[in-house]
């Protein structure tokens, strides 16, 4: 309103800025993003960063897609779920349940179901998604297990991974526990039971917990912070972390021509794994979505509303919870009196084994690491025939993961498969200890078998099926060189030597007997590496030697 | 497939055919190199581009109309309409319309960027150089001096007093966040001992209240091999509490011959073979509710523990580590089926301040 101070018209740029004129107005608003943020140094690293193509990178990227499906859906169904217990009587659009006394937290999920238009479908996307997200989770460790992908400098992603993983199921139980349905006031006794157990402060715990006796008022509530808020909290922050040290590693590749520990080799982020990825968010999404369309999960309105003194038959967790209610279920059940107290074994010890079961993969980088002294950073990918222990105890652990399922689900296997209950709770009592065992066994001499595969195939090459009639009479079958990019990619493995332990004498000849910690370590080296657990590489002068052909073929 | 592919289009023809082998001096395992681009169709034939491009602009179209089928479903369909789809069966028309508008509509959208991706954009293999993520010696010597410089101007290691009562105080201040949770809930107490039956005395026993029929029982009611769940007289469904009532007080009764059954103490707890057994799981508090007549074993459907209840409800299997609690059961002047007190020790799963 006052004097206009501003007098210059067109006059030439202001002194401090250099830079040269926007090309046009996008180029102008980033000139101005970048003042502010700094986009361009940022751009510059990341822009045309190079990701490694293979199809087992995906998985982790369908945990990341399932997991933002779960947070918008979740946004959504608390809009409308009531997380209450206080009591209602039914009067909505579902015949069955009409007139029946139920709390406000199961009422608003069926109201969801029913009366909110596509509720349904978001609760189903939600529920499917999250059983996605778990799977996808525990396949994408198996991937990462198995090539080795954990080693350093990634064993600490290797562990925000896990986190995520042990959030995610517990995530998952909160989740379902909060319709107040039959089957979840089952599952939150189950815990309630399990919290029992605890020596000493246990009864505290549960009453702190429920806010009093079971069940009483407060569980749903005090269950639907944790479920939205406090676990998801922390795994978006683990989330980021995650995926920022994922971007600072760089990829892992596969061993091949022109890949080395020094290079990444593959397609920039823009404009390729942009579309790749960004539509493959889509696919997931898509796919979750026709899913939920077609398939049914948890009908809680086929449940019923929880009362404490009812049941289903087949009260099942959902799967990723299932070895839990394994050890649960086959656990003889021990109980110990010690002045005037009990000590509930039945139950804390299949608690205390749950951890346990987590932990082990935890810390197996750790521990691999330790064995075998290696503190090199790792980029290539292991085959897994090609590091047969290491791949053996995973397969071990898949196993005695899937016998304790088969023990949370015996119910459903006793009456799907005609089978006596108490057979299948015995074979899991046994095969807790066997089926681990025997899988490592199996599992080891199977890559030993491929290794030799690959050793005759670099030597003797490919089997063309073109046979072939000797002077003398002798058929053979002709065999191809492999081109130099596999005999490369078949060879270009480590084999690291076995750690030893230092001479039991010093120079002096006085007996210096190592301790037992290197005894322990030096054992396992040659677990790991020693000669039953590799088939030594083919070396240049095997190969020279069978090439050149003299009476070979 | 091949018939719009002119021959002199494909890769041979451009002279860009394989791999460029390095000789291998000796070491017939050496690193090649990075194999040569091989072009795909659409980078050699204009025509097979076109036709992808058509391909994703098409996906996108699907999606575009997909998504007005979201909407116009939302808004025509009724949330009541059941329809029958094969193999599906009977479900929910709006439930199903809106899952598969939306999924393809999502889906399309992907499917197309990935074709885009595959086939246009260029797929040429780009090696980029990773650095070592330790830094090197100087940095390290450099970052350790500057911090010793910070450490020392700080004091910290030689005011012995301050860095240890710092440590106490941080130690202990968390502290305050558990004692802030003292509040969630009340202390145990006796609690977890006693149920709802305390109430019964002799002077005024409780009626068994029979949870179908919200009527008290005589002993005729209850007929061998069948299995009856009760409730103590006074509680009802609409009570504030029932929830946390019924978790410890659910009986059921069975009704067994009294010479079948084979637990003395058992036999005297009830009134002429009615035995009247907390429902309660004593593995981690499951409703049991499965009986086998013919042996008198009931089952909790949760874990499958199972109990003998001619034998004092005894575990025969599961990972239940004791009996189910009993309570004692007479019949009232008017031959109603009545407790006289509580049951004679905790029900449900058993923790550690529980006698055994």
């Amino acid at each position: 309103m006052s004097s206009a101070s501003s007098t210059t018209s067109g006059a030439a740029k202001p002194a401090g800025s250099t830079r040269a004129k926007p090309a046009n107005k996008w180029e102008q608003a980033a000139d101005w993003t970048d003042g502010r943020l700094g986009i361009y140094s940022l751009a510059k690293a990341n822009l045309r960063k190079i990701f490694p193509d293979h199809w087992s990178f995906m998985l982790g990227e369908i945990c990341l897609y399932t997991f933002v499906i779960i947070i918008l859906t979740g946004v959504y169904l608390t809009l409308f779920f009531k997380p209450s217990m206080g009591e209602v009587i039914y009067d909505g659009s579902y015949i069955p349940l009409k007139g029946i006394p139920m709390s406000e937290a199961y009422a608003s999920t069926v109201d969801i179901s029913f009366e909110v238009r596509g509720g349904l479908l978001v609760r189903q996307i939600h529920h499917w998604a999250a059983l996605v997200f778990v799977a996808a989770m525990l396949v994408h460790m198996m991937r990462v297990f198995f090539t080795g992908a954990f080693r350093k400098p990634r064993e600490i992603n290797w562990v925000f991974g896990f986190l995520l993983l042990v959030l995610g199921m517990f995530d998952g139980f909160f989740g379902y526990s909060l319709p107040d349905d039959l089957l979840s006031g089952t599952g939150i006794r189950f815990m309630e039971g399990a919290i029992l157990a605890v020596p000493l402060v246990g009864t505290y715990i549960q009453m702190f917990l429920f806010g009093g006796e079971f069940p009483g008022h407060d569980i749903v509530p005090r269950f639907f912070t944790i479920h939205v808020l406090l676990i998801p909290g922390i795994m978006l922050g683990l989330l980021v972390a995650h995926l920022i040290l994922v971007f600072y590693h760089k990829h892992t590749q596969w061993a091949g021509p022109g890949k080395t520990e020094k290079n990444v080799v593959g397609m920039p982020l823009m404009p390729v794994y942009m579309a790749k990825a960004g539509g493959f968010f889509f696919l997931v999404f898509g796919l979750i979505a026709a899913v939920s369309a077609i398939a049914t999960i948890n009908p809680i309105w086929a449940y019923g509303p929880y009362r404490p003194d009812q049941v289903s038959t087949d009260a099942q967790p959902d799967w990723y919870m299932g070895f839990s209610e394994g050890l649960i279920r086959v656990m003889p059940g021990w109980e110990i009196g010690l002045w005037g107290h009990t000590l509930n074994l039945g139950v804390f010890v299949p608690l205390m084994i749950f951890p346990l079961v987590l932990v082990a993969i935890a810390v197996y980088p750790f521990i691999e690491s330790w064995v075998t002294g290696d503190k090199r950073e790792h980029h290539i990918l292991d085959r897994p025939r090609n590091a047969p222990v290491r791949t053996a105890l995973g397969a071990a652990w898949i196993s005695l993961y899937l016998v304790l399922l088969v023990g949370g689900g015996n119910d459903l296997f006793a009456t799907h498969l005609h089978l006596s209950i108490n057979d299948i709770t015995y074979f899991v009592r046994v095969g807790f200890f066997v089926v681990p065992v025997l899988t490592f066994i199996a599992t080891k001499r199977w890559c030993l078998g491929l290794q030799r595969r690959d050793k005759e195939k670099v030597l003797h090459g490919r089997e063309t099926g073109v046979i072939k009639r000797l002077p003398h009479g002798e058929f053979i079958e002709v065999h191809a060189q492999l081109p130099q990019a596999d005999l490369h990619k078949l060879t270009s493995h480590e084999q690291p030597p076995v750690f030893e332990l230092p001479a039991e004498t010093d120079e002096n000849g006085v007996a210096a007997k190592a301790g037992l910690i290197p005894r322990t370590r030096a054992k396992l080296s040659r677990g790991f590496y020693g000669e039953g657990s590799r088939i030594p590489k083919p070396t240049a002068e095997e190969h020279h030697e069978i090439t050149s052909g003299h009476g070979h073929h | 497939m091949s018939h719009d592919m002119s021959e002199e289009k494909l890769p041979e023809s451009h002279g860009s055919a394989g791999h460029h082998e390095v000789a291998a001096h000796g070491d017939p395992f050496a690193d090649p190199g990075l194999p040569a681009h091989q072009p795909r169709r659409t980078d050699i034939d204009e025509r097979a581009a076109q036709r992808a491009e058509r391909q994703v602009s098409l996906m996108f179209v699907v999606s575009m109309l997909a998504t007005v089928g979201f909407i116009a479903s939302y808004v025509a369909i009724d949330p009541d309409k059941i329809v029958y789809i094969f193999p599906l069966g009977h479900v929910s028309a709006l439930n199903f319309a809106l899952g598969m508008t939306l999924g393809v509509a999502l889906f399309c959208i992907g499917a197309g960027a990935v074709h885009w991706a595959r086939t246009l954009m260029s797929d040429h293999e780009i090696p980029a150089e990773r650095h070592p993520i330790e830094a090197d010696d100087e940095v390290r010597a450099d970052v350790i001096e500057q911090f010793r410089t910070g450490a020392a101007e700080s004091g910290f290691g030689r005011r012995k007093m301050i860095r240890n009562t710092l440590i106490g105080s941080m130690a202990l201040v968390p502290l305050s966040g558990v004692v802030l949770l003292r509040d969630l809930g009340p202390l145990p107490e006796d609690k977890l001992e006693h149920t709802g039956w305390r109430e019964a005395t002799d002077v005024k026993p409780l009626q068994l209240i029979n949870m179908n029929t919200n009527q008290p029982m005589k002993a005729e009611d209850v007929i061998v091999g069948s299995l009856t769940f009760a409730m103590p007289e006074g509680l009802s469904t609409h009570d504030e509490d029932f929830q946390q009532q019924i978790a410890k007080d659910a009986l059921m009764l069975v009704r067994i011959a009294p010479e079948d059954i084979k637990d003395t103490e058992s036999r005297e707890k009830g009134f002429e073979g009615i035995l009247a057994y907390s429902k309660i799981c004593t593995h981690v508090g499951c409703p049991i509710s499965l009986y086998e007549q013919q042996t008198h074993h009931a089952l909790c459907p949760c874990h499958q523990s199972t109990f003998d209840l001619a034998d004092g409800a005894r575990v025969i299997f599961g990972p239940a580590g004791h009996p189910l609690p009993q309570l004692k059961i007479t019949t009232d002047e008017k031959g109603f089926l009545v407790a006289t007190g509580d049951f004679d020790e905790p029900v449900g799963p058993s923790y550690w301040e529980r006698a055994r």
